[in-house]
């Protein structure tokens, strides 16, 4: 640390070392509460309500197996990723349709679908919320993993598309007249060149598709009532409320939650952060 | 000519637009209707029917003394998001322009807890806070000091903050950042052959420069904050303590799903409605003067 302090003030100036200070805090400030978890993770409860700071001392997978027997994390996943990755699919199929439509087509009617797109951005989910959970009440299928993937794939899909319309604009037609020339119909055009040519386009709406459906807590808990079918958000808050004094359980299902996230985070870094800011305006 | 067939037009456009129009649209203009009505249950059993109220729930938000609250929370979040995300985004991204080694690695890192869902970082922050043996009261211990008690009253509010603060600094961090990168080296050499310091290059050159940013960071960070519900939600749910915690979104689930008073959470979402419209043009109509202003 002091060879390295010293290293910095010759070269750089002291303006450059208070910089690197003051991000690496930040960035400190950033990491600490997700590692301060993990080791709590590996204490027993009573070594955490005395001292969370310290390294686990004899590490433990105790919480862990508390975890996954009591409370059936391994369920919840399961549940989390057969919603999240249909929605994901859901919206990629759609949004892809919708905007090769849009952009390939001219039809009556079609500004006026294109402002419907566009002013369904403004509707948030509380506005949409309660004639929605009455229809699915009304179809039986509270409870059902359905009953979370319809809403959150209508959710996304406005957006989705604006961001699909985006790109395929900027797609020269050429190549399709070719394919349709050599003989190709519209869906096969639609198979094998408009989807293969779209794909970056398509991961950063499978990106902020998946995300924003795995992370939501609101819709899951209104539409999912029965905790032996809670995905991995209404799981974790159940487990907030009623094992609110185990903090070893409650460290290692938040590590647990965040485990995969982190991993995936670490692999596709560059295309979540592009894939989440592009899909800033929805927020 | 390949698309002068309109047929498969069909294919393409009608299973989104169901999606739109059954889980949108529909349930928006219903919310609407849904407002005027007493909802007795959420299904409408047979031969008991919604009696037509008018305008009664509507009376109603005016003597709402909790739902004052959670608006006042609300404009709260939106000023402390665009003072703190925003603010904190811009300064870190303006640092970060002036190093050259290490630029990913922050971007990677600030941007981390943008991925983690806010249920997650709600436990993580509850862990902090609790009274028994929270890490904010060992390290109060650690220095001999009585455990506080971080949910009370005064400051419930300030400790919901913090954690909705700090996770989305990053988010705002990163599209400023793409901001900056997109000014010309050449504007900023040309200043400091002028003798332009660099706090006066921020001040003339990159402020100005980045005004349609910022303002799209703003209009964001403000939107957002009118559709927080998940992260105080956990740590503090059903708006305690008293309710002084209520986010226009949190009470609205409350009155929804925990009072089961439908008809009036109906209301409620639609003040959430009429409010971001008027949030978004208040502040598309300060930028854009500011703009025009500056076009002078």
């Amino acid at each position: 640390m002091k060879r390295g302090n010293r290293k910095t003030e010759k070269k750089l100036p002291l303006g450059i070392v208070l910089i690197y200070l003051i991000l690496i805090l930040w960035g400190i400030g950033t990491v600490f509460p997700f590692i301060w978890v993990i080791l709590n993770s590996l204490k027993e409860s009573s070594e955490v309500l005395s001292s969370s700071f310290s390294l686990p001392l004899n590490p433990t997978f105790e919480n862990y197996r508390n975890a996954f027997e009591r409370l059936n994390v391994l369920n919840a996943y399961k549940n989390s990723l057969i919603i999240s990755g249909t929605v994901t699919i859901g919206v990629m199929l759609l949004s892809s349709m919708m905007s090769f439509a849009l952009t390939r087509y001219d039809f009556t009617g079609k500004k006026f679908l294109m402002s419907m797109i566009v002013a369904s951005l403004m509707f948030p989910v509380f506005s949409t919320i309660i004639p929605v959970f009455k229809m699915i009440v009304s179809l039986k299928l509270l409870n059902t993993n359905l009953a979370v993937i319809l809403p959150q794939i209508a959710g996304n899909l406005s957006f989705a598309t604006i961001v699909m319309i985006g790109f395929l604009k900027s797609v020269p037609i050429e190549m399709e007249e070719a394919a349709y020339m050599e003989g190709a119909n519209v869906y096969q055009v639609f198979g094998k060149i408009i989807v293969p040519i779209c794909k970056a386009s398509l991961s950063t709406v499978a990106i902020f598709s998946f995300l924003w459906s795995y992370n939501d807590l609101f819709v899951q808990k209104i539409m999912i009532r029965d905790n032996t079918k809670f995905p991995v958000s209404t799981l974790l808050e159940e487990i907030s409320s009623k094992y609110g004094t185990d903090f070893g359980l409650m460290a290692a299902s938040v590590t647990l939650i965040v485990f995969p996230v982190l991993i995936i985070y670490i692999l596709l870094q560059k295309n979540i952060i592009k894939g989440l800011t592009a899909g800033a305006v929805k927020g | 000519m390949l698309y002068k067939k309109k047929s498969p037009l069909l294919v393409f456009i009608i299973p989104g637009l169901l999606f739109l129009t059954l889980f949108l649209y529909v349930p928006f203009l219903e919310n609407i209707r849904n407002s005027c009505f007493d909802m007795t249950s959420i299904v409408k059993m047979p031969g008991s029917d919604w009696k037509y109220i008018g305008a009664d729930n509507y009376r109603k938000l005016l003597t709402d003394k909790d739902l004052m609250v959670a608006i006042m929370n609300s404009f709260k979040m939106m000023f402390l998001t665009v003072v703190f995300e925003v603010g904190i985004g811009f300064l870190l991204a303006i640092l970060v322009m002036n190093i050259k080694r290490g630029q990913q690695i922050f971007r990677t890192i600030f941007f981390f807890p943008i991925v983690i869902s806010a249920t997650a970082i709600g436990l993580l922050f509850k862990l902090f806070y609790n009274f028994n043996g929270g890490m904010l009261n060992q390290i109060l211990a650690g220095f001999g000091y009585e455990p506080v008690n971080w949910l009370k009253p005064e400051l419930a509010f300030v400790m919901v903050s913090i954690p909705t603060l700090w996770s989305y600094v990053g988010f705002y961090f990163v599209i400023l950042l793409t901001g900056l990168s997109d000014i010309s080296d050449d504007i900023y050499e040309a200043a400091e052959i002028d003798g332009c310091s660099k706090l006066k290059q921020v001040g003339y050159i990159t402020i100005p420069l980045m005004k349609s940013v910022i303002a799209t960071c703003i209009t964001l960070a403000v939107t957002g904050a009118l559709k927080i519900f998940d992260l105080p939600w956990v740590i503090v749910p059903n708006g305690a303590p008293q309710g002084l915690t209520h986010f226009l979104g949190t009470y609205m689930y409350q009155v929804t799903f925990g009072m089961n008073n439908y008809d009036y959470g109906s209301v409620l979402a639609i003040v959430i409605v009429v409010m971001g419209v008027l949030v978004s043009k208040v502040i598309s109509i300060l930028t854009t003067e500011k703009r025009e202003r500056r076009a002078r």
